[in-house]
């Protein structure tokens, strides 16, 4: 029985690290094949709307790695991380609260669910009014938007947790407060995560709207700006730009996912095994 | 009926009586008038049909849940919530060991629960896995390991701040029979070796004789207690011998009639 247990410990990251590896190979042959099929298609493009692949990918490195538009790329992540962890924090911090207070969960439902469904960008003209056209107004834009997904994962999730749990962490004599974070958080966990993760995609949407809007900065701004100044090779880089930290965020998401919940897939294959 | 216990009782429960309020009015009946004592060390088996309220019986003797009416005595005074001297392990391994924490972690949070000093911790740790046979195991997952060893895992940590009392509510119905018989004896050794108070809920007429000193059979629900039995078998038991004993198929047998015809 410890041969059993011991094999299993060993095998899981192995297999998990094999299973990965073959997933990106998978993807990444169709990515190759989509940017070789671009970058052909477009070789000898005489259209300004469409320029060359690789005129773009030239402008990209000159404005955006060395050049001037690096600046823009550091407002923009400056604002996207503030404001995601501001609506990452507040969202399982409030889920949390409005879990353990039951009255106040019942009274504000009705609101949170019209916030979640009211699209944010119309709120930018307001924030705006209120904030002003700084930085701050990115951030609370990014913030308010993004807040909903975590949150609302977060109380669901907290809600689902297994009673069986819930009475274990009673007789083990927890007081109410190491419950809800030694036993109730981690539970809720993948639900969290997921939440945090759609917060994430509206962080960056949120981003780049709230930079087209009476702002002089950003990836967003840039983007318009180039586009309404005819650059075409500058607006391709821009929306490039954007796929670029799309991705890279995803991908920091994912790896820190693994980490965070790899009991938790430990423990779903463990249960589709047997 | 109840049968004299010389020395004073751990837990004692008193006209115990609940009722689960039912959606759209009305309530269901779980336990009609419960009374029973279990002396200090002694290994006590509850039976009953299905739906007799077994588990809200274990509930209730836990603190987890309170009467509707009459008392739960934990050592002399009332429950109000679950005392530190009560172990609790469930039924459902898969659902009461926590996943995102190692078998370490799981014993670890019990003592850190009751407010076990950090420098105690590992020690205690140690020595809790070791009695239940898994000594080697403290850095895996529960997930890891197999049913019988996540059960003796949730054992461990029941056991871990040396409880006077350890309740059970079905803790082998999810595991196969040879894992259930070896966990049976696990059980037994454990008691003889700390002294614990157990009280085992099963629905397994074979697996109370066994393991009781006394049989406390439940009615259909509503519950009541519909007799006490007092199991003299010798012990040490013995998976073979004892179950060969005529004196164990006698018992066996009267409590089938108990359990069925009602």
């Amino acid at each position: 029985m410890r041969g059993e247990a011991g094999a299993a410990g060993r095998a899981g990251p192995v297999r998990a690290a094999s299973r990965v590896a073959g997933r990106a190979a998978t993807r990444a042959w169709l990515f190759a094949a989509l940017i070789g099929a671009w970058w052909a298609w477009s070789a000898g493009s005489t259209s300004v709307y469409f320029p060359p692949l690789a005129k773009i990918l030239r402008t990209l490195w000159s404005q955006w790695a060395v050049g001037p538009a690096r600046a823009q790329l550091g407002s923009s992540l400056e604002h996207l991380v503030l404001g995601y962890a501001i609506a990452g924090l507040a969202g399982i911090g409030i889920g949390a609260l409005l879990w353990s207070l039951r009255y106040l969960r019942e009274a504000t439902s009705p609101y949170m669910y019209f916030l979640y469904v009211l699209p944010a960008p119309v709120l930018v003209p307001a924030v705006i009014t209120i904030f002003g056209i700084g930085a701050a107004m990115k951030v609370v834009i990014i913030a308010f938007a993004a807040v909903w997904p975590t949150l609302l994962n977060t109380l669901d999730g907290m809600r689902g947790v297994d009673p069986v749990k819930l009475d274990t962490a009673r007789a083990l004599g927890m007081s109410a407060a190491r419950r809800t974070f030694t036993v109730v958080l981690p539970a809720a966990a993948p639900q969290v995560v997921a939440g945090l993760r759609n917060s994430l995609q509206v962080s960056i949407v949120l981003m780049v709207v709230s930079e087209w809007v009476a702002s002089t900065g950003g990836i967003g701004y840039y983007i318009v700006n180039a586009q309404e100044s005819f650059d075409y090779l500058g607006m391709w880089s821009g929306i490039l730009m954007l796929a670029i930290v799309g991705c890279a965020a995803n991908l920091l998401f994912v790896l820190a996912e693994n980490r965070l919940l790899y009991w938790h897939y430990g423990a779903r294959a463990a249960e589709r095994r047997a | 009926m109840m049968g004299q216990s010389p020395q004073p009782s751990v837990v004692a429960l008193r006209g115990v009586r609940k009722a689960y309020p039912l959606r759209g009015g009305g309530q269901r009946l779980a336990l009609a008038d419960v009374t029973f004592e279990v002396a200090r060390g002694e290994f006590a088996c509850v039976v009953g049909p299905s739906g007799a309220g077994k588990t809200t019986l274990l509930r209730c003797l836990a603190g987890l849940a309170m009467p509707t009416s009459g008392v739960v005595e934990f050592e002399g005074t009332p429950l109000r919530q679950v005392p530190a001297g009560v172990g609790v392990v469930f039924q459902d391994y898969g659902r009461s060991l926590f996943p995102w924490l190692t078998v370490r972690g799981n014993v670890d949070l019990a003592l850190k629960a009751r407010g076990v000093a950090r420098e105690a911790r590992p020690g205690r740790i140690a020595e809790v896995l070791a009695s239940v046979g898994l000594a080697d195991v403290g850095r895996s997952y529960p997930w890891q390991l197999s049913g019988g060893m996540q059960q003796r895992v949730a054992i461990a940590r029941a056991l871990a701040c040396r409880p006077d009392l350890l309740l059970m509510d079905e803790p082998f119905a999810s595991v196969d029979a040879q894992t259930r018989f070896g966990l049976e004896d696990l059980i037994l050794r454990v008691r003889d070796e700390s002294g614990v108070t157990v009280v085992f809920v099963t629905h397994d007429i074979d697996e109370a004789v066994y393991l009781a000193d006394r049989v406390i059979v439940l009615s259909a629900a509503p519950g009541v207690v519909s007799e006490v039995i007092d199991i003299a078998l010798p012990r040490p038991r013995d998976q073979v011998a004892t179950k060969r004993d005529e004196t164990f198929a006698a018992y066996r047998e009267h409590l089938l009639g108990l359990v069925m015809t009602r």
